[in-house]
């Protein structure tokens, strides 16, 4: 063997040996991760073990820790992502098929194009900012005028909206979809962008109109995309606190917006439904912010089962992502 | 819409980059056969003119990629474009039915007209004329629908409702387009499920269903195996007697089985066009000469 040949022996050695220990860096980047994931799951559960049950699950905040519950919460939750996801699904997923279908290349497009990107990333208080300014106080364009509301009778009950919004529920909604629009709209867009053109330049061959290849190719190509991003934006609407404190919404609340306690009471009287957007309101994450905050040391497991109570929503929505991706992709391959 | 490197639009885009490689490696790769002529490859005097265009230059932003085309094309019957990569014929074929327009700065200059219309005139419908002049495109571009409904997509954008009438569209498409036989017991499978001949048969019978003048191929068999190329070759055969066919290809011997009529593109001019039997047998141009003999190519 000449030299260079040794020289390269000796070398190997040494490459196996850094290739074997980069693999085993990641393994440990995983697994560290993996870990800490697992120590958060098993303390949740084993301080809200015993504390999670029907009453918990029924009952409203109390200054009792055995007789508090999430029901507000629960309700508060359900009512702020309906109503953030009937604002944000059409805006946004309109706003993306503009970008990505119609809008020629300019200047000012390519201007919302980055801008989009900045939007996801500025942090939620700002936007409870925002929020406060232009929903609760509506930039003060009614103050001169005390208690103004719009009321309509709408065959069932009255549809009355306080101007400005106020504290109320529906002013927390707005705020989340302009939180999560930006994601929603990029992650449509990023849909959209996958359909392949051939399938576009196809469908106009046969004569059909724009709207027509958008509504019959584009987006059914694109729903599993499109989906996924609204449910992932919709978990993290969720989970969000911050701009929701700012809005006003109340931390220790013993009434579900509405006083609709269970879904039988919008049945039996559907003025209540009416009434329930622009009630006070407060969230389950809400509610684990103020329970963590109480002097009585039996608060913090009262936190610890609301924790694993949005835990289990969250994964079931995921999961419900995965599955109409899956769905999907199964009936489309290109 | 955006100006990176993927650009969605990139596929109707004529080539560019990669031109001199493929160019210079088809030179050396490409067999130095005579072209087979059969006794088909001719054009009867009277054929009317379908199609034409009159000084049609054509422009992708500043580079102008088609040189004063005046090309006629007559009527029922195959006119076979050929010409090396990146010489304007599949932008030429795009005029034809305005696909180009779908890309952004693109223009033209000069006319092409259809039964003497200017298509580009301001009160033609594009849509209405994408009807009229249908196109295959190189890669069969089945939608993710059942078959029934790839076949039944032209007439069901263009308004029709029939359910009985549409079935019909169905089965004349499919057995014009020699599809019907074998998948006439599976209309609702996914028309992906079919092979890659299949599936451009498929394309083609989708264009018959809108009932077109004119279809438009671009290179549609450049994607297949010999056999199913014999078939759709077959096929555009048999289509000539009802249709006006232009088409696209890179394959000199698939233009003189298929086509009465030839034109020879070169850097965006029109170098020669003729019968194909004369075309290819007794070329004026030196240039066409040496496309067609493999000289250059």
């Amino acid at each position: 063997m000449s030299d260079q040949e040794l020289e390269y022996a000796r070398l190997l050695k040494r490459r196996h040996l850094i290739s074997s220990g980069f693999e085993w860096g990641c393994r440990i980047a995983t697994f560290s991760a993996l870990l800490f994931l697992g120590i958060l799951l098993l303390g949740v559960v084993w301080q809200a073990w015993g504390w999670l049950d029907t009453q918990y699950l029924t009952s409203f905040d109390s200054r009792r820790p055995k007789a508090a519950g999430l029901l507000a919460g629960l309700w508060g939750t359900f009512w702020l992502i309906l109503f953030t996801a009937i604002f944000t699904v059409p805006i946004g997923v309109g706003a993306a098929i503009y970008l990505e279908e119609y809008a020629r290349d300019s200047w000012f497009t390519r201007v919302i194009k980055v801008n989009l990107a900045n939007l996801a990333g500025v942090p939620s208080i700002v936007y409870g900012m925002l929020g406060v300014t232009a929903f609760v106080r509506m930039f003060g364009w009614f103050s001169a005028v005390d208690d103004l509301r719009i009321e309509t009778y709408l065959g069932f009950g009255t549809l009355a909206i306080p101007l400005p919004l106020g504290r109320c529920l529906l002013a927390g909604s707005c705020t989340l979809s302009l939180l999560i629009l930006p994601i929603v709209i990029i992650a449509s867009q990023e849909a959209l962008r996958a359909v392949p053109p051939s399938i576009r330049h196809a469908s106009y061959a046969l004569g059909a109109t724009k709207w027509q290849t958008i509504r019959h190719q584009v987006l059914p190509a694109a729903t599993p995309g499109i989906s996924t991003g609204i449910i992932l934006s919709l978990s993290r609407a969720m989970g969000e606190t911050a701009p929701l404190i700012m809005i006003g919404a109340l931390t220790y609340l013993a009434f579900a917006p509405g006083n609709l306690n269970t879904p039988m009471d919008g049945i039996r009287d559907p003025q209540l439904i009416l009434d329930a957007p622009f009630d006070m309101f407060t969230s389950i994450p809400i509610q684990i912010f103020n329970w963590v905050g109480q002097p009585k040391s039996e608060f913090q497991h009262v936190a610890a089962a609301g924790s694993l109570v949005l835990l289990v929503l969250l994964v079931l929505f995921n999961a419900t992502a995965i599955v109409i991706r899956n769905r999907a992709q199964k009936r489309i391959t290109w | 819409m955006n100006t990176t490197l993927n650009d969605p639009m990139d596929e109707l885009a004529p080539t560019t980059s990669s031109e001199p490689a493929t160019e210079k490696t088809e030179r050396f790769v490409k067999p130095v056969a005579p072209v087979e002529i059969p006794e088909t490859a001719s054009l009867s005097v009277d054929a009317a003119t379908k199609v034409c265009t009159r000084n049609l230059d054509f422009y992708y932003g500043n580079n102008q990629v088609l040189f004063d085309v005046s090309l006629d094309i007559p009527e029922k019957s195959v006119t076979a474009l050929i010409g090396p990569s990146g010489c304007g014929k599949s932008t030429f074929l795009r005029t034809l039915n305005r696909m180009n327009d779908i890309i952004e700065g693109t223009r033209h200059t000069g006319e092409v007209l259809l039964e003497g219309t200017d298509i580009y005139a301001s009160e033609i419908d594009v849509v209405l004329l994408r009807k009229r002049v249908g196109m295959v495109f190189q890669k069969s571009t089945p939608f993710p629908k059942s078959i029934f409904e790839n076949i039944a997509y032209g007439p069901k954008v263009a308004g029709l409702r029939n359910k009985a009438r549409l079935a019909e569209i169905v089965e004349a498409s499919l057995k014009r387009a020699a599809l019907w036989d074998e998948v006439k017991d599976r209309l609702q499978d996914s028309a992906m499920a079919l092979s890659g001949g299949q599936q451009q048969r498929l394309c083609i019978a989708r264009t018959l269903a809108t009932n077109p003048d004119v279809i438009l191929m671009d290179e549609p068999a450049s994607a297949l195996d010999p056999a199913s190329t014999a078939r759709v070759e077959d096929l555009i055969f048999e289509l000539r007697k009802n249709y006006t066919i232009v088409i696209v290809t890179h394959n000199m011997q698939q233009a003189a089985r298929v086509s009465q009529q030839t034109a020879f593109f070169f850097q965006g001019i029109l170098v020669e066009t003729g019968v194909t039997k004369e075309l290819f047998t007794n070329p004026v141009e030196k240039q066409t000469e040496d496309y067609i003999t493999g000289r250059f190519g």
